[in-house]
């Protein structure tokens, strides 16, 4: 069996290094092509910036450009002919201080460091200016137990012109960890990037790790991995559909799906011991066991869930007052969508046809998943999709534990990491694709860890579906894309 | 009224704010399948509130900690003027019912002023919110009153509420006035699908925004205030809709009164469990209502009185 996921490595000395402009040439080549960029980051080496651009082709395709950039001189920004890429070259630039010309919006992404980040409090958001309109600064401090990131609003009464996110808060030098000590034990760190994608950040470090020791994709690790996505991602829809309901005050929704998504992640916490799927998975591992009598209890949990969830969908769904609040809220239109390089579930709900697991790799060639789309790119799109997900993730979860007597936790030895090695796996979290590039240098050590969260991409997606809509309609907008603050911040 | 009946006014104008919210509150537990806090657990967290120091901004001026209690002062006063047993009322007088309206304007103001005093965007935004409402709802109110005392040719609330006629126009105008009523209670008392009281996001809030900045004694001066306020409108409509009239043995009617009271408050419960919120912006659509029914009972008190108001 292959890997499930698009996952590729390449040998660093075989890669054509692009100097200068040339580097975004191409990459610009590639992207008129019709290429999505998946990453583009960098690291510095000497006065030089190594940059490396991930991009993907419509089969699920995974191509790499590589330059050496002086790190002064710069290259000439690609985001105003391809808005794709602003996230990147911001990162790049903060992270490397490579010049990058003509960049629209070149301000901190997260300010990372000590000394950058006395400078938070400062950070220079657009003005708006007249007699009839007002700013509204919401955090970095919110009144509930969410996490830190400041939100400015330019309004016009109850109208929103713009929003101006900026985020950093959360910031805890991840990456920069990462790259301590043996690559091998960073599973307990990488779970932690975004908790509430455990499994999937775990999944895409796991594979990425075992590609660069060369350790062959395992159908008994591709399986049980796979399950704990797909209960992760049934959990975790029921979370934002139980939110979302209960920020309309629809107090059915709020409660049932609540109920229910306790019910998905007990079935996590049976299998491997933890109600967020850490310690499911390691390098060479997938460590959730399960005999007889126990899949029995997983499968009626499943059992329950597609009951429960069937009626609480279809109260959801009939009733007009929801509809009415979803319906043409925050809505962002396919064109836009693929504009930003929109990933994961708001991309979907564009109708973009992105899904790291429909490509037919691994599990998802034995047990296809279909891509959920819905056309409407609002916030009852967004919530559709998850309730479709739901189902099928359910259903795909009942077809692959039929006729299984047990599930057996699988071990494999992980042996050294090859050297002058650069990998990129991805995997599907319940955001979005979620993306891991290791690079190790010539002794075999991690020279570079890239680690990428949807949530990095898709925040501004948020910011552009608010624009004139109410601003008391934000909060469902929030929730809808429901974006992690610390996977972006990382 | 006589005095055991003052008295009784005074005991359920004090007890029914905890129990009417106790109610809203376990139906709506009963809804999502839980059992629900104690109907009295309104008192134990102004209690709780009561025995907490106070927090004040350095931006904030003594407006702001005025406000709360002017908001709880206007609110008793007013729950005097309603029958809240549906038999009369110990404050009573020509008009009473206009005092009656610009007291819990009053307090509304003092809310607004206390809200823009802290200086906050969010709270601004409520106090432009709740002013936007509560002055679209005013006009219905003052219509569907004064259709009312005008057709029972009384000037005070609690005789215009109590009379009754068999006559099928004296029907449609307590149905029109009920409906003005309702949706009034809605805004004024801040409920579904008008405002959310179990919200917590600041942006979408409106009479729970305003409030956001206070603590201590003086919110639980606000929260005790708004629920009066809830108790009050609770007894309007059910002084509305009560079958007995001024006819009736008291007792039977202020059985009545506070058996509908409950219904109410059940209902209200169940509004808020089964729909969601409407949007903000269309709110103000939702208050034509409100109007609506005003103009229906205007309408049917033409037609009973032949075209003479």
């Amino acid at each position: 069996m292959k890997r499930s996921f698009p996952l590729r490595r390449w040998a660093v000395s075989e890669l054509e290094e692009r100097r200068g402009e040339r580097w975004a040439e191409r990459v610009g080549a590639l992207l008129d092509e019709g290429l999505r960029v998946v990453t583009a980051f960098a690291r510095s080496e000497g006065t030089d910036v190594i940059a490396t651009a991930l991009l993907q082709s419509g089969d699920g395709e995974l191509e790499l450009v590589r330059g050496r950039l002086d790190r002064a001189h710069g290259y000439h920004s690609l985001t105003p002919t391809h808005p794709a890429m602003h996230c990147f070259e911001r990162e790049m630039h903060e992270q490397t201080g490579l010049r990058i010309g003509a960049h629209p919006w070149l301000k901190p992404l997260r300010y990372e460091g000590i000394a950058a980040s006395s400078a938070m409090g400062a950070h220079p958001f657009y003005k708006i200016q007249g007699k009839e309109v007002h700013e509204v600064q919401v955090g970095p401090v919110h009144a509930g137990v969410i996490e830190p990131g400041a939100f400015r609003f330019m309004c016009l009464g109850e109208r929103v012109h713009h929003l101006e996110i900026q985020l950093g808060y959360q910031h805890r030098g991840v990456e920069a960890l990462l790259l301590k000590g043996d690559a091998r034990s960073k599973a307990q760190l990488v779970e932690t990037i975004a908790g509430d994608s455990s499994i999937a950040h775990g999944l895409a470090y796991a594979s990425a790790i075992e590609a660069l020791s060369g350790l062959d994709a395992d159908p008994g690790l591709e399986r049980g991995r796979a399950i704990g996505l797909e209960l992760e991602r049934v959990a975790m829809h029921l979370a934002g559909l139980s939110g979302l309901a209960g920020d309309v005050g629809f107090l059915q929704g709020a409660t049932t799906w609540g109920r229910l998504r306790t019910t998905a992640i007990n079935t996590s916490m049976r299998l491997c011991g933890s109600r967020f799927g850490r310690g499911w998975i390691r390098p060479g591992e997938s460590r959730a066991s399960a005999d007889g009598a126990l899949l029995e209890v997983v499968r009626s949990n499943l059992a329950l869930m597609v009951r429960d969830t069937a009626t609480v969908n279809d109260l959801f769904l009939s009733s007009a007052t929801v509809r009415h609040r979803f319906q043409r809220a925050g809505t962002l239109t396919h064109a836009q969508a693929l504009d930003i390089g929109l990933v994961g579930l708001p991309a979907r709900a564009c109708g973009v046809e992105l899904d790291q697991r429909a490509y037919g790799l691994g599990v998802y060639g034995e047990h296809p998943m279909e891509r959920t789309t819905e056309a409407s790119g609002d916030c009852w799109a967004r919530a559709l999709v998850r309730i479709r997900e739901i189902d099928r993730s359910l259903s795909w979860l009942a077809r692959i534990l039929e006729g299984m007597s047990s599930l057996d936790a699988v071990r494999r030895p992980v042996g050294e990491l090859a050297a002058g090695q650069l990998v990129a796996s991805l995997s599907e979290g319940w955001r979005g694709e979620v993306v891991h590039c290791l690079e190790t240098g010539a002794d075999g050590r991690l020279v570079h860890y890239k680690v990428q969260d949807p949530s990095l991409r898709n925040w501004f997606g948020l910011a552009l579906a608010v624009r004139e809509n109410d601003i008391s309609d934000f909060p469902i907008c929030n929730k809808s894309f429901d974006l992690s603050y610390c996977g972006h911040d990382l | 009224m006589t005095l055991p009946w003052t008295l009784a006014h005074l005991v359920t104008l004090l007890a029914s704010p905890i129990l009417v919210v106790g109610v809203i509150n376990r139906t709506k537990a009963r809804w999502a399948g839980r059992k629900g806090p104690p109907l009295v657990q309104t008192f134990h967290d102004l209690v709780r509130l009561t025995r907490k120091r106070p927090v004040y901004s350095g931006t904030t001026t003594a407006v702001f900690w005025v406000a709360p209690y002017v908001m709880l002062a206007t609110a008793a006063v007013a729950g005097l003027i309603v029958p809240m047993l549906g038999v009369g009322s110990p404050l009573s007088f020509r008009y009473d019912f206009v005092f009656f309206a610009y007291l819990w304007g009053l307090g509304r103001m003092a809310l607004m002023l206390g809200a823009l005093d802290t200086g906050s965007a969010f709270e601004g935004m409520g106090a432009s919110r709740e002013a936007t409402f509560s002055a679209l709802v005013e006009p219905a109110m003052f219509l569907s009153l004064g259709t009312l005392g005008s057709m029972a040719g009384a000037s005070s609330f609690s005789q215009m509420l109590t009379f009754h006629g068999a006559d099928p126009a004296v029907v449609v105008v307590r149905v029109g006035c009920t409906i003005a009523m309702t949706v009034l209670l809605q805004v004024e008392s801040a409920r579904m699908p008008v405002d959310d009281p179990t919200t917590h996001l600041e942006l979408t809030m409106v009479h729970e925004v305003m409030i956001l900045d206070h603590s201590g004694p003086d919110l639980a001066a606000m929260e005790y205030g708004a629920g009066l306020k809830l108790a009050t409108g609770s007894a309007l409509l059910a002084s509305l809709i009560n079958p007995f009239g001024a006819g009736s043995p008291r007792l039977l009617v202020a059985a009545a009164h506070l058996a509908l009271m409950l219904l109410i408050a059940v209902l209200v419960g169940t509004t808020e469990s089964t729909i969601a919120r409407l949007r903000l912006s269309a709110v103000p659509r939702y208050l034509l209502a409100a109007l609506f029914g005003a103009v229906l009972a205007l309408l049917a008190s033409i037609w009973r009185t032949g075209g003479a108001l």
